[in-house]
């Protein structure tokens, strides 16, 4: 006979709130007038996070790893995570209910009948938001999920809101359409080599929990061969997620193609949760397998730090030039994951937050930069924009300052300590190789800043257009911020350093 | 709160209030931060009189918990050695402001931006003198770099896009590589029982000699592209050609010190076995780019680039001074970066008013400014003669202490150091005769002599020059204790003549 399994309800609260927001937005859409739909949907997102966010609050002290049996962990470092996640998504959410981004009826075929009959009518679908919410419940499943099953079934609820999202432009929609069909494609291949991997390592262990698989390391009884096999596919489908180089091609067109709001909703907030869940299991289920894995990872980390800086460099499109931006940070994450360390796993934190607040501030400036078709993210047209709307431009400075690490902001602190972690655990080459790389990446980040400020205006330059309330409430939080972390980053810093630690 | 804290407080509100004057008030904006310039300048002498050079060690020191994770400390303090570099610059900031009151009018941006920008920077400038915590100086070490980027960017001339970005490129990278450094001695000093970034500290720290090789050039490099030093210096002449007078005499006066400075601060007290073991290839790299600067000053058309390449000669002088590791070479060399200071600002202000009088920098534009204007004319000789360290100047005794501080221990090293001498002679005499004497040249008949402000501006640099050139004792009595810390740190002592030479 099978008896009910015990749920600690509390404790998985967080989650199952915003589950229950976005399954009420669904409802919403599905029996709400257009003219009540569109009231309702933002602030039954807002407040969806925020409840979930104080019981967040509440549980914080709580520490368990058999809430739901043993399949998710709440520790220290997992509820970081996730008030991450639920932080960096109310903001993106600000930056969302900017609908004009948006396409009016997504079903609709591109320069269909059809569609231009829609938004003849002035129709305008909101599914944008349960989906959204959809995807931040599983980002913040993934980094507490402790077996392998989970670890799936959360990294595809986070994914296939967002294949759909990536599609939803409102301009160039074929763009879009072709991005989200790759970003699907590719997504799914990625799933199915963590379902591979997976499956090599319950050959291994004989269990799913990522604990089992640590004992099993510690245990030496099983195939080694199996172990490695297992290793290296989870992690091809974990690093797929972070856009690591090889497996970061999709990163560029799917942030270009994406709406912009999206995009800097999914850079910030897939990168916390997909880092979140990586840095769980190489520091529980693999930790004692380093020697075997070790070497590759600090591989990819040379080359993503490498590859994206390099690659930005011949970039001339804004949201690719953050993409490639993004495939750097994601190298220099993957210090943290090397360092296998509390100082590690404490840098790793405050970088993710430090990183998503710049993030989203840096493409919520991109969806003001207007001209009568829409965003524009040529960089070419970006000149002169320092004397044209001098606030906008520097916000967008500080956000490219901070990315490039320079001191007072807060990137400079998130990388001086992920460095310092990485030295620490005695992998200084990739030290080297992480500032050679800041070096180069710097490069192009200064020259957005020295095209905006330093190059008069041309006649086609593009307009900044006046942000609504929401998206300017958000902009100067992350600009806030931006420059807080970096001038007093304390208070983050010993926040991250109290709740850096998972269960094992 | 030390009264250092104040003295970087004091400008940086000032910036406040400048910032929320009305824009279309420029001259009100110009009096304001002059005003607020000089109250640093009285402040800073303030310090210095109530500094006590007989007290060894850090005086006016002042420790808060900034980031108490990584034990990063907001502290302060200064040494005989950081205290006239400080008081360089609180000197030069209202000389700057003065001298250049119309600079700031054909800027990109409007003249309120202008003097927040260089009073944030003459806060960051004390700031990063007094610094006694490693991280706090290497965060305002690149801070600063933003500030004089705009400047440079924002209110130079010619290709100043170009000479900002490639300005702060080089000098980012640098800084990158000082990052790794400082975070490698921090992670040591953890290993060694408790991590800090507090230089006294720092310095009791053994480290091996590999690592401390590796360290070292972390620091030199960053060190070696801000001072600049050949083959680091390419930035410098670009920079120095677009920016402002004002900018530049900030940017080679008192910026480039920080990387001189650094090198006796960080290179030699943190990492003195490092320090013996790069002597030799850093010498090398002094005598060359004395002879390299002063051969391609020659050669200048332009005059701040020839204002700038003499730089380069005159920052292989402070360096051979300091890596000779001797207390005449040390003495001298600090001695040198405040006298550089005070002679490149006579240069380049004066080299800025002829440029801007004449709408041209090329030097053989100008001629016979002797006879149009006699007393800008007399100014920019005094201002050359100083560059080419004419006894009864300044810069000669500081160039004769490095000179023979080096001779002690280096003796090829200073003979190659005085042809360096010999080509100032040249660099400076030709551009006088070009430039100042015989008929006055198509365009320059109707230029106009300085007005009241200019003269104001320049006297006190004359003055300075002169009088430390007759009577060093009291600037020197006050860098030497500290250059006697250093020195003992380093655990190098000054070599005694053998029995019977």
């Amino acid at each position: 006979m099978l008896t009910a399994p015990h749920l600690n309800y509390a404790l998985l609260a967080p989650i199952l709130i915003v589950l229950g927001g976005a399954l009420v937005g669904v409802l919403a859409e599905a029996f709400l007038s257009k003219a009540l739909r569109a009231k309702a949907q933002l602030p039954i997102a807002l407040i969806t996070l925020a409840a979930a966010f104080v019981q967040l609050i509440r549980i914080r002290n709580e520490r368990s790893i058999i809430a739901a049996v043993t399949s998710v962990s709440i520790d220290g470092a997992g509820i970081f995570l996730q008030g991450t996640v639920l932080v960096l998504a109310f903001i993106g959410i600000l930056l969302i209910a900017d609908t004009d981004n948006f396409t009016a009826q997504a079903s609709a075929i591109p320069g269909s009948t059809e569609e231009n009959l829609s938004i003849q009518a002035g129709k305008q679908q909101s599914e944008v938001f349960p989906l959204t919410l959809f995807a931040i419940s599983g980002m913040m499943l993934f980094p507490i999920a402790t077996d392998l099953i989970t670890l799936f079934v959360a990294l595809e609820v986070l994914s296939l809101p967002l294949y759909l999202l990536a599609g939803l432009s409102r301009r160039r929609r074929l763009l879009s359409q072709e991005a989200a069909l790759k970003y699907f494609l590719l997504g799914a291949y990625s799933s199915a080599f963590f379902l591979f991997g997976a499956a090599f390592l319950y050959g291994f262990s004989g269990s799913l929990s990522l604990y089992g698989i640590a004992d099993a390391i510690h245990g030496s009884g099983g195939n080694d061969l199996f172990l490695l096999i297992g290793l290296l596919f989870l992690s091809v489908g974990l690093l797929f997620k972070v856009g690591a180089v090889p497996f970061h091609s999709w990163t560029p067109d799917v942030y270009q193609g994406a709406p912009t709001p999206i995009t800097g909703f999914m850079a910030a907030c897939t990168k916390v949760a997909a880092f979140g869940a990586t840095l769980r299991i190489f520091y529980v289920a693999f930790y004692a397998a380093q020697w075997s894995w070790k070497p590759i990872i600090a591989t990819i980390a040379v080359l993503t730090m490498a590859f994206g800086a390099i690659a930005a460099l011949a970039q001339r499109d804004v949201k690719r030039t953050l993409a490639y931006s993004s495939i750097t940070h994601a190298g220099f994450l993957l210090l943290g994951v090397m360092a296998l360390s509390k100082s590690g796993l404490s840098a790793s934190l405050f970088y993710l937050v430090a990183y998503g607040f710049a993030t989203l501030g840096a493409f919520g400036i991109v969806t003001l930069v207007r001209d009568s078709a829409g965003e524009v993210t040529d960089i070419n047209r970006w000149v002169g924009l320092g004397k044209k709307s001098p606030l906008v431009a520097s916000a967008f400075a500080l956000f490219l300052l901070s990315f490039g690490g320079v001191p007072l902001t807060s990137g400079f602190i998130g990388k001086f300590s992920i460095f310092s972690a990485a030295y620490e655990s005695g992998n200084i080459y990739l030290v080297v190789v992480g500032v050679l790389s800041s070096a180069i990446a710097l490069f192009f980040y200064l020259r957005i800043v020295l095209m905006m400020f330093f190059a008069e205006p041309t006649s086609d330059t593009v307009s900044v257009i006046i942000p609504s309330a929401l998206t300017r409430i958000a902009i100067t939080i992350c600009a806030a911020m931006t420059l807080l972390l970096g001038v007093f980053p304390s208070f983050l810093l010993d926040i991250t350093k109290t709740f850096a630690g998972f269960l094992s | 709160m030390s009264i250092l804290t104040a003295l970087e407080l004091i400008p940086l509100i000032g910036a406040f209030i400048v910032g929320f004057l009305p824009n279309s008030s420029s001259k009100l904006i110009k009096q304001v931060s002059i005003a607020i310039s000089l109250l640093v300048t009285a402040v800073s002498i303030l310090m210095a009189v109530r500094f006590d050079s007989a007290t060894p060690g850090f005086q006016f020191v002042e420790s808060r918990a900034w980031i108490p994770s990584f034990n990063i400390n907001y502290a302060v303090g200064v040494d005989g050695i950081a205290l006239v570099l400080i008081l360089l610059t609180t000197i030069l900031v209202p000389i700057v402001f003065l001298a250049g009151w119309n600079e700031s009018e054909g800027g990109r941006w409007s003249v309120k931006t202008f003097y927040v920008l260089l009073l944030v920077l003459e806060s960051m400038m004390i700031g990063v003198f007094a610094a006694t915590d490693v991280f706090l100086f290497y965060v305002i070490f690149e801070a600063m770099l933003v500030p004089v980027y705009f400047l440079i960017g924002g209110y130079g001339v010619g290709e100043r896009a170009a000479a900002a970005i490639k300005f702060l490129l080089y000098s980012l990278f640098g800084g990158l590589l000082m990052l790794a450094a400082v975070i490698g001695i921090y992670i040591i000093s953890t290993n060694q029982g408790g991590g800090t970034f507090d230089v006294t500290g720092l310095s009791k720290l053994t480290i091996d000699h590999p690592t401390q090789n590796w360290l070292f050039l972390g620091f030199f490099i960053a060190f070696a592209i801000k001072a600049p030093l050949w083959p680091f210096h390419t930035w410098l002449p670009s920079a120095a050609k677009s920016a402002t007078a004002g900018t530049s005499t900030l940017l080679l006066g008192v910026l480039d010190k920080v990387g001189t400075y650094g090198m006796i601060r960080f290179c030699m007290t943190l990492f003195p076995d490092a320090t013996k073991t790069f002597t030799p290839v850093i010498i090398t790299l002094a005598v060359i780019s004395i002879l390299y600067g002063a051969f391609l000053a020659i050669g200048q058309k332009d005059i701040n680039s020839l204002i700038a390449f003499t730089s380069i000669s005159h920052f292989g002088f402070i360096t051979l001074g300091i890596f000779a590791m001797t207390s005449q070479g040390l003495t001298g060399a600090t001695f040198y970066m405040v006298n550089h200071g005070f002679s490149t600002a006579a240069l380049f202000l004066t080299a800025g008013w002829m440029v801007h009088r004449r709408k041209s920098a090329t030097i053989s534009d100008f001629g016979g400014l002797q006879r149009v204007t006699p007393i800008l004319a007399w100014s920019f000789f005094i201002a050359g003669m100083s560059a080419l360290a004419l006894p009864g100047l300044s810069s000669f005794v500081s160039e004769f202490l490095v000179l023979v501080g080096s001779f002690t221990k280096y003796p090829v090293a200073a003979i190659f150091g005085t042809f360096g001498i010999v080509l100032a002679a040249l660099y400076v005499l030709i551009v006088v005769q070009r430039a100042l004497h015989g008929e006055a040249k198509p365009g320059n008949e109707a230029l106009s002599d300085l007005n009241l402000r200019e003269k104001i501006a320049i006297a006190p640099v004359i003055l300075i020059l002169v009088v430390a050139g007759f009577f060093p004792k009291p600037i020197i009595n006050l860098i030497n204790p500290a250059t006697a810390t250093v020195m003992s740190h380093a655990g190098v002592s000054d070599p005694i003549a053998k029995a019977g030479k």
